[in-house]
């Protein structure tokens, strides 16, 4: 067991149970968000987690900050597990991970003003930070690059980009061990993004802070990330150290979504090639046999009869550092068409 | 589908010269300024904004957060109109200023000639209606049809934007339906009644890059179908380098450069915008700092009275004289290619050297 | 669906018998001595212990409470031993005072609290989020400073005085209504519905004032917030006319916190408006439990609490059924 692991998770699953019609009996039938993730992450570390909309990353990231209890499997932090924390303990373990939202408009009450909304988790906490709540709320506002006249707007009076800044302010109010950003830059222009990736990064220097950093934006992520885990369908299909899964990345959707970067340059963009994946993410309720990633996976066509056959009928193993999840994986298309 | 617009059989569909307006643009906007009044004092959102748009274009906003991209496309719908918003100067769509129009005839044009997409779709849909309710609604409001007749054209529709199985999916709530797929229905909502204008407020900022790449085809694909316009809002630069004809760029409420996505992106003239493009981390960068524009954007309370980027700019003392503390530069148009900023020529060719 | 109202079910059961224990016990404990008040004027202490007996009081407290609940579910004999007479289910024990089964005492105060309620309900309803809704839409104007105004001052008027003010300015000096009567408990009476109405108007009207005020408030918030959400802006786009755009989209989304509300007063009221009743002398529900209770008369005053605690968990899921029908994405468990 790595002793230096701040988060380790293990099979982490939540189920939804579908609703069923308001006069038909409910199933038994369950989306599957998240089906099986492990990872783990050292102290100061930043793991990325990427991955087509609806694959589970939110939903990953709401059960290490239990704000959302999960189906099964453990997630530790120090050593601890806190997959089953309850009442008082879990009120202690707030202070240790905190959440930065994706929405930024939906997390913030639009009756509060942003002071009050900043002060929040240091009030519910019971925190009295030394020259008083309201000038530490205006460090902070000044912190993640908003002016100490803005402590009495309300929400409304922002733009996305600036409430978004409020979230991670309130975030890092409590000196967190580990914190989960959901999408924390999405909504911001690139020299914003900068900073606030700048100062994430300032952040994690100084207090050792490890962040799970989930975004769409993959430049950012490569920035920003040591590790990065890459999902499908509530599975990591691949995971290892930044460099390697950029430059070589071996899962076929892993292959297709780097090939999907917008490249911000007029010319070399009319010349990309992307591969495009046909259709959308197939239900969660209802996953493909085997591999989950089949029905789209643009491997699988270039495949024999019996390689498919594997792809339909076995399940990949977990994808691991050395490893993706995928039964073929380091097949592209051009070897394979010297082989058949 | 009809083509909205008449086309010489055999030539491509853009560009088509428009019925005589004042300026000839097909959309017109002239020193569009908007601001708030609030009890801190009045928010200066948008100070000034001029730009046109031809058919067939697509038209890429960047910018600063909070410079007022989508409070600019708010006051284009007339989404303003009713509030306390004061929104001047003007803005001709084919020949009807926008400005002034009366609600009642906004309404008119409002999802008939100019669709709008906003950027989170969950809370743009509505969540107690279906998904095909919502589009057929939009359907129905500009057209004489029967709730059958524009449940098959929903239905349609939901087809066109890539949704499997659209006949189940129209009775489906927001809630069920994945981030992409919401976006999608977006889309066929604002496009079900063929608006020539269709403007999307960071249309894509939700998605994954798989999804955006579907999202951005369908788009460019139903816009060359019908010869429409497109604004499209974004932070993402290489969204703007991958389907926009030309760029703009705003700062505090302005437009400080704005031509065609080549010159912006290889001969950039603004400051802003050079920073703008030195703050992206890149596939190929390696790690380390990136490089933001340093401080903060200007308080829109209080705009400077000389230029807006001046208390950021690393070559205001190049311009010299302290003219751009006193005074503001004006939008300088030159073969299509504008800034606002007093830096000449060859100081240009410096600051770009400077990258 | 059937899973849930089972459960509910099973909930109301449940809280009834906790809400009569607890009803019991308090009267157990209360200064009230039924006996005593029962035997009259030229009371012995023979006389009172006879009471006692014929009241079912010789009993300990658990034979009491266990005998009242079978009566429940089944008939029961009532009264002295050699002296009993059967009281028909459902039984809830016969008034100590008059010795008039208590199902029969409910039977006639009800019309009149159903009366109360049903007008008071419509006319707060339709003018509280009738007037928030309209605060709303004229955000910041005269008007809604004016509604919001007359709202706070509304809510701060007891009963007694918008009662009284009422009765004396309409009644005693202007002579446009008539004193409220006992004669008329039910529109389909022989006066006519428009006798009952006029009848009733003034309790209405008080009791709307009070709680009409905090309907504006809570419409008024919620419609504020639910119009400026990102759907609104929406529907507006699509280019929809502002009826639709504010009762089709705007206030199906933003009344769920009213029907929350709405749910509580329906509850609260049938189980009596107590005061408003005692101004207008209408012989409701809260009218004669109040008379119960002074009088310690147990049988009445445990019947009412338990209607009122029955009407307010009925009301409870009647709300949850008109979330569900109003939200998609209310699921009921
Ligand atoms: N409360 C819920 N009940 C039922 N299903 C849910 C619930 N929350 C999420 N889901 C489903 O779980 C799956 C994973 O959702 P999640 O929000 O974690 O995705 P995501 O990867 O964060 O997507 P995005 O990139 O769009 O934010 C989706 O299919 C979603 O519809
Ligand atoms: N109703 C309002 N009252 C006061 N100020 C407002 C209002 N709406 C917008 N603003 C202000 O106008 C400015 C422009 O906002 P806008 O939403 O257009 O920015 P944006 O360019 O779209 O930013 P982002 O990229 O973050 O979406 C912001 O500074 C915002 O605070
Ligand atoms: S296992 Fe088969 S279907 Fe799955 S990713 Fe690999 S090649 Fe594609
Ligand atoms: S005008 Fe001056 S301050 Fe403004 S952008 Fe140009 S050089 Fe910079
Ligand atoms: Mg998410
Ligand atoms: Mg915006």
């Amino acid at each position: 067991m790595d002793t230096q692991a701040i988060l380790q998770v293990e099979n982490l699953q939540k189920h939804f149970p579908i609703k069923g019609g308001l006069f038909s009996p409910k199933g038994s039938k369950t989306v599957k968000a998240v089906d099986g993730v492990s990872f783990s992450l050292a102290r100061g570390q930043t793991l990325g987690l990427v991955g087509e909309s609806g694959c589970g990353k939110s939903t990953t990231g709401r059960m290490v900050a239990r704000l959302m209890d999960p189906t099964g499997g453990r997630i530790l932090i120090d050593g601890v597990d806190i997959s089953q924390l309850g009442g008082r303990d879990l009120y202690n373990f707030r202070r240790k991970v905190q959440m930065i939202f994706q929405d930024p408009f939906a997390s913030l009450n639009p009756r509060q003003t942003v002071g009050t909304a900043i002060a929040a988790p240091m009030l519910a906490q019971k925190i009295n930070p030394a020259g008083g709540l309201k000038s530490r709320v205006k460090e902070l506002l000044e912190q993640v690059g908003l002016k100490p006249e803005h402590y009495n707007r309300f929400p409304h009076e922002f733009s996305g980009g600036q409430r978004q800044r409020v979230g991670i302010a309130r975030a890092i109010s409590l000196n967190p061990s580990v914190i989960v950003c959901d999408e924390p830059v999405s909504a911001l222009d690139v020299s914003v993004q900068a900073q606030v990736v700048n100062l994430l990064q300032e952040i994690q220097r100084d207090t050792g802070v490890a962040y799970i950093f989930i975004a769409h934006d993959l430049s950012v992520v490569r920035h920003i990330s040591h590790e990065v885990a890459v999902m499908y369908l509530g599975k990591i299909v691949e995971q290892g150290p930044r460099e390697d899964l950029f430059r070589d990345p071996r899962h076929p959707y892993t292959q297709a979504l780097l090939s999907a970067v917008p490249l911000p340059d007029p010319r070399a963009a009319r010349q990309q090639q992307k591969i495009r994946l046909r259709g959308d993410l197939p239900s969660p309720a209802n996953p493909p046999s085997g591999c989950v990633f089949r029905t789209r996976c643009p491997l699988f066509g270039t495949l024999g009869v019996e390689q498919q056959q594997r792809c339909i009928s076995d399940i990949p193993l977990p994808a691991s550092a050395a490893a993706p999840a995928c039964h073929h994986a380091g097949l592209d298309s051009a070897a394979l068409a010297g082989v058949q | 589908m009809t083509q909205l617009q008449p086309s010489p059989a055999g030539q491509p569909a853009t560009r088509t010269a428009q019925p005589a307006t004042r300026t000839g643009a097909f959309l017109d906007v002239r020193n569009l300024s908007v601001k708030f009044p609030t009890d801190d004092g009045l928010v200066s959102a948008v100070n000034g904004m001029d730009f046109s748009l031809e058919r067939g274009q697509t038209l890429g906003i960047v910018g600063e957060s909070g410079s007022g991209k989508s409070v600019t496309s708010q006051a284009l719908m007339g989404l303003l109109k009713g509030t306390s918003a004061r929104v001047t100067g003007q803005a001709l769509f084919q020949g009807k200023d926008l400005v002034t129009l009366p609600e009642s005839g906004m309404r008119q044009l409002r999802g008939r000639n100019i669709g709008m997409i906003f950027q989170d779709p969950l809370s743009a849909l509505h969540p107690f209606y279906t998904v095909g309710h919502q589009i057929a609604e939009a359907y129905l409001v500009h057209n004489k049809a029967s709730k059958k007749q524009a449940r098959t054209a929903a239905v349609d529709m939901l087809g066109r934007v890539g949704i499997p199985s659209p006949e189940q999916r129209y009775d489906e709530y927001p809630h069920h339906f994945s981030g992409g797929m919401r976006q999608r229905a977006m889309i066929a909502m604002a496009l079900i009644c063929e608006p020539e204008l269709l403007i999307a407020d960071e249309p894509t900022t939700a998605l994954d890059v798989t999804v955006q790449a579907q999202i951005l085809d369908l788009m460019s694909e139903l816009q060359e179908e019908t010869n429409s316009a497109l604004i499209l809002i974004t932070h993402d630069l290489g969204v703007v380098a991958e389907i926009c004809d030309s760029v703009l760029v705003m700062y505090g409420g302005q437009c400080v450069e704005s031509g065609p996505v080549d010159e912006i992106f290889y001969d950039t003239q603004h400051p802003y915008t050079l920073g703008l493009l030195k703050s992206m981390p890149t596939l190929s960068s390696s790690s380390g700092r990136l490089n933001p524009i340093p401080g903060q954007p200007p308080s829109l309370l209080d705009l400077p009275k000389g230029c807006i980027f001046s208390a950021r700019c690393e070559y205001a003392a190049l311009a010299g004289d302290g003219v751009c503390a006193s005074q503001r530069p004006e939008l300088v148009v030159e073969d299509g290619h504008g800034k606002r900023c007093h830096l000449r020529g060859p100081q240009i060719v410096t600051i770009r050297n400077t990258r | 669906m059937i899973r849930f109202i089972f459960r509910r079910t099973g909930s109301l059961i449940l809280l009834l018998v906790a809400v009569s224990f607890i009803t019991f016990t308090l009267f157990q404990l209360g200064p009230a001595d039924p006996a005593s008040a029962a035997c009259g004027q030229e009371c012995t202490p023979e006389r009172v212990a006879e009471a006692r007996v014929a009241l079912g009081m010789d009993h300990p407290f658990l034979i009491q409470y266990i005998d009242y609940m079978r009566g429940l579910v089944s008939p029961r004999m009532i009264g002295a031993p050699g002296a009993e007479s059967i009281c028909q289910w459902p039984c809830l024990g016969k008034s100590f005072q008059t010795n008039e089964n208590v199902s029969d005492i409910i039977a006639r105060s009800l019309p009149y609290t159903l009366s109360m309620a049903v007008g008071a309900l419509v006319l707060w309803t339709v003018s509280g989020v009738g007037l928030g809704l309209l605060a709303a839409l004229r955000k910041g104007s005269a008007t809604d400073k004016f509604i919001v105004g007359a709202a706070s001052v509304g809510v701060s008027l007891p009963i007694p005085v918008t009662g009284l003010f009422l009765l004396l300015v309409f009644v005693n000096q202007l002579h446009l209504l008539p004193f409220t009567t006992n004669e008329i408990n039910s529109p389909f009476g022989p006066q006519g519905p428009w006798a009952w109405v006029l009848n009733y108007l003034l309790p209405w009207v008080a009791l709307a004032v009070l709680f009409s005020a905090a309907y504006i408030r809570v419409t008024r918030t919620n419609m504020i917030e639910t119009f400026s959400e990102d759907f609104i802006r929406t529907a507006r786009a699509k280019g929809l006319a502002p009826r639709t755009v504010t009762f089709k989209h705007g206030v199906r989304a933003g009344i769920t916190p009213v029907v929350t509300m709405l749910g509580m007063d329906i509850g609260l009221l049938l189980g009596g408006a107590v005061l408003t009743e005692q101004i207008f002398s209408v012989p409701g529900l809260g009218f004669t439990a109040v008379r119960a209770a002074i009088s310690g008369d147990l049988p009445v005053t445990m019947a009412i609490t338990m209607l009122a605690a029955f009407f307010v968990i009925v009301a409870n899921v009647v709300v949850d059924l008109a979330y569900a029908a109003i939200d998609p994405r209310v699921r009921l468990q």
